[in-house]
């Protein structure tokens, strides 16, 4: 567990005015708000401690503990106990700050340690009305192989086990939304949503960009000057294809509907595009080195 | 429409503690569509979403309907962006590792 500084959270010396925290703190909560910061894990993290820090500083009674006992805050509750005679006499100074609860969530183990975790959590989330269930979100690891085939998974989501389809064709990072598999609603509410986010690896020797696939295949200079055939590996099977005469080396070939599924277009295939890169032959011999020295006199080098 | 999507907006009215207006007001901006239904109105369960970021924004961030309109308009432009980024970010794996 370590010390946080919520005076450096807000970007404020311990000076600061009950306006300077507020006004500090609403600038922030503008910038890191999570409806602002849409998938931004970094901005959700500082918006968390900023509330934190705000919860702590704007609070009287709250800043002066932590001002006294901050960096002490293992000792802290030797103050508590010591305090706890006084606090029975007087009246409960904690006052809702309506609207200015932003719902920050979990806090940290700092605070809850100094402070205690209930409180803090009955506050901040007094200003949230919700009727929608929440939504959640996953994000799911799939090989390349997998999603070259529609086919159905069994996830689990929060100790629920859902069973999806994956069509087929998924790029990865799309997400996809499954309606009513969130958190359930409030008041007769709507229940939230899932949001799938697919991973895809690709240890293949394809590339891939949405439907089309390329690759790189080896071709031998005499094939290459001559004209002929080879048999290579699609995604999913062999074919066998023809190379003309006098391919450069870099000319592409494009093999159409060999490549991936188009997302729920079923039957539908992008291209593969073969380039060609052709290989040199070393460790000549020396009539080989004949042979070549003669080519070369005749295109008169 | 089926009446089963729809939420009658007394209802939301009361669960959001909000009046009849405000939802008039983000209907205004474009963010919803409210239906007349023998003489109630109602609300589609997929605007329920855009209905609470917009009273979070409201309430937590304290900004006004022109401003959220506004912040509306630019996360649809980061949302294209961002798929516009992965198709971009999953082109560049073609020419990695040549």
């Amino acid at each position: 567990m370590k010390f946080i500084d919520y005076y450096k959270v807000l970007g404020l010396t311990k000076s600061a005015s009950q306006n300077d925290i507020k006004k500090a703190y609403r600038k922030l909560a503008r910038k890191h708000h999570p409806d602002v910061n849409p998938n931004d894990k970094i901005s959700e993290e500082k918006f968390k401690q900023i509330n934190e820090a705000n919860e702590v500083l704007s609070d009287p009674e709250k800043r002066k503990k932590y001002d006294q006992y901050g960096k002490d805050w293992q000792h802290a509750d030797a103050f508590e106990k010591a305090k706890q005679q006084q606090s029975q006499q007087r009246s409960q100074t904690y006052q809702s700050r309506q609207g200015e609860d932003f719902s920050g969530g979990d806090f940290s183990s700092f605070f809850e340690s100094m402070f205690g975790g209930q409180q803090a959590r009955g506050r901040t989330q007094s200003g949230h009305i919700k009727f929608k269930g929440q939504d959640y979100n996953a994000s799911l690891h799939l090989d390349i192989k997998e999603v070259f085939t529609t086919h159905k998974k069994t996830i689990e989501v929060n100790n629920k086990k859902i069973r999806i389809t994956i069509p087929a064709g998924v790029v990865n990072g799309q997400t996809i939304k499954l309606k009513g598999y969130g958190g359930e609603g409030i008041n007769g509410g709507p229940k939230g949503d899932l949001y799938i986010q697919f991973i895809i690896q690709n240890n293949t020797p394809f590339k891939r960009d949405k439907n089309n696939l390329y690759k790189t295949e080896n071709i031998d200079l005499y094939t290459a000057v001559l004209g002929g055939e080879k048999t290579i590996e699609t995604f999913d099977g062999k074919v066998k294809i023809k190379i003309k005469p006098e391919t450069q080396n870099g000319t592409k070939l494009k093999l159409k509907g060999k490549g991936f599924p188009v997302y729920k277009k079923q039957g539908q295939f992008g291209d593969l595009i073969i380039t060609f890169n052709i290989e040199i032959p070393k460790r000549l011999n020396k009539r080989e080195k004949e042979l070549f020295n003669e080519l070369a006199k005749l295109r008169g080098k | 429409m089926k009446k089963e999507n729809l939420i009658e907006i007394n209802k939301l009215c009361t669960q959001y503690e909000v009046e009849l207006s405000f939802f008039e007001q983000i209907e205004q901006i474009g963010l919803i569509e409210i239906s007349t239904l023998t003489q109630h109105q109602y609300l589609h369960k997929k605007h329920i979403d855009n209905v609470e970021k917009v009273l979070r924004l409201h309430n937590d961030l304290k900004v006004n309907m022109e401003g959220i309109d506004v912040i509306f308009n630019l996360l649809d432009k980061i949302t294209i962006l961002q798929e516009e980024l992965i198709q971009l970010k999953n082109r560049l794996d073609i020419y990695e590792n040549e």
